[in-house]
């Protein structure tokens, strides 16, 4: 491992600091826990995608939200690098609910315009197809080589629930973000 | 025993044969599915709950509110599927304030949801729960003579504070489901360790996903399996497409478990769709009956 300088570790100062963050954070919808968090590190242990990139550390994202560092929780890819397998979740002595609070995390990052770049994409897709994906020809020509009919999904028809909970209008005020990791998207 | 069959978007548009597999497996075994008109995305969890919560919770209801409207409960296929709906449904039963406001929303669209309306039910935990054994292996025609690597993947026992199906940790439910096929389910390291493509990750990080898969692949390669047998198609797309992307030369057959059900029912081949797979599904499964 690289040998990493004090220059590496910024200086934290109070600018940085938004002492309102985890309230705002423990009044999201899975995020109520937040506070309970002891910094423990079984999560950290537990998690799979830390074992193949070290920037994704749940304990760290924690303590920086603890400690109100909002921009640097909500604008950077670590958040997005969850694959939501509870496996934090279940083995927190404290039952902070991390995999829920990692959601919550996303959920601002959203909130405050800044969602990961394949949000909109795959929403757009909802709204249009009502699923996350085109039904093509492609698609239904393998049905029927097993025996299936066609894929009949109403178009349209998440687009209400998208506008009713308000997704639609806070997607449209994203802002870019000033770093994400430099990969291609994939597909489903 | 009547049921409302939930799709999903994976299985039907990428791995059609998962869907007519559960369809001929489930025939068999005299249980049977009607098709929900109208269903959409369940949704998607790691996608969708990251957008917004609400919107999460109010697609997965609206999917609900069409079974109640066919007075069924809801059988799903998909980790990622009966994550969402197990999981909505449980916050609209437990949570007056969330089932107000999605009552709300939906009530936009002329339909409401009630809780505990409807009990949602993946295929493995419902085989495994509310089917007898001995009927399940009447129902095959022939053993298969197979070294099994199960993978559970994350949604499907897990928070298992709600779903308590089974022990998170060292499950037992799926490899038994396995082995009445005369199969013989591995031990292996990381076991159920996540495959790698959930909470969008495959999407918007796949080298990272891809990075998981790999790992999980060489366990699985050294643990001698002859094959994959997965209860999620989103698992099984991961496995299957991220072997070609590998290029290791793994060669492990990626199977959902109602294929492997339809290999040992004697199901069509041609039903179990494996040529829409990127590994060749080259089994010698033996020749017991």
């Amino acid at each position: 491992m690289p040998e990493k300088t004090l220059e590496a570790y910024p200086l934290v100062t109070e600018d940085d600091i938004d002492p309102e963050f985890v309230q705002r954070v423990a009044a999201t919808p899975g995020g109520e826990h937040i506070l309970d968090c002891y910094a423990c590190g079984t999560c950290s242990a537990s998690c799979p995608v830390r074992a193949i990139d070290e920037e994704f550390n749940p304990r760290r994202i924690i303590r920086l939200a603890l400690l109100g560092l909002k921009d640097e929780v909500l604008q950077s890819d670590f958040i997005w690098l969850c694959t939501g397998c509870y496996t934090c979740q279940e083995r927190c002595p404290q039952d902070v609910r991390i995999t829920e609070l990692m959601m919550a995390f996303r959920n601002v990052a959203v909130e405050e315009g800044y969602p990961h770049p394949t949000v909109k994409a795959i929403a757009d897709m909802i709204e249009q197809y009502g699923i996350i994906m085109e039904i093509g020809e492609f698609e239904n020509e393998k049905r029927e080589k097993v025996g299936l009919p066609a894929r009949n999904v109403p178009p349209d028809i998440n687009r209400g629930i998208l506008k009713d909970t308000g997704l639609t209008k806070t997607l449209s005020k994203a802002k870019p973000r000033p770093s994400t990791k430099g990969e291609e998207g994939g597909e489903a | 025993m009547d049921m409302a069959f939930f799709l999903g978007c994976i299985a039907p548009l990428r791995y059609p044969g998962i869907e007519s597999a559960t369809r001929e497996v489930l025939d068999r075994l005299g249980i049977i599915i009607h098709d929900m008109d109208g269903a959409s995305c369940c949704p998607a969890p790691g996608v969708t709950r990251s957008f917004d919560k609400m919107t999460w919770i109010a697609m997965g209801a609206r999917n609900i509110a069409l079974a109640e409207r066919q007075g069924m409960d809801i059988l799903t296929i998909c980790n990622g599927c009966f994550g969402s709906l197990f999981e909505s449904a449980h916050l609209l039963a437990e949570d007056p304030k969330i089932l107000r406001e999605v009552n709300d929303i939906l009530g936009g669209l002329n339909m409401t949801v009630t809780p505990h309306g409807v009990q949602v039910r993946h295929f493995a935990e419902f085989l495994a729960r509310d089917v007898n054994d001995r009927a399940i292996q009447k129902s095959f025609k022939r053993k298969l003579d197979l070294n099994v690597a199960v993978h559970y993947g994350c949604h499907f026992l897990k928070p298992s504070k709600i779903k308590q199906l089974d022990d998170p940790e060292r499950p037992t439910m799926v490899d038994k489901l396995v082995e009445l096929t005369g199969a013989k389910s591995l031990e292996y390291r990381e076991k159920q360790m996540c495959c790698g493509a959930g909470g969008g990750v495959r999407a918007r990080h796949p080298d990272t996903a891809l990075a998981m898969t790999k790992d999980k692949m060489d366990i699985i390669k050294e643990a001698g399996a002859d094959c994959i047998v997965d209860v999620c198609p989103f698992c099984h797309l991961q496995y299957d497409k991220g072997q070609k992307a590998l290029g290791k030369g793994y060669d492990i057959p990626v199977l959902h478990l109602a294929q492997l059900y339809g290999l040992a029912m004697e199901v069509d081949p041609k039903l179990l769709g494996f040529k829409a797979h990127a590994v060749p599904v080259n089994l010698e499964i033996g020749d017991k009956r």
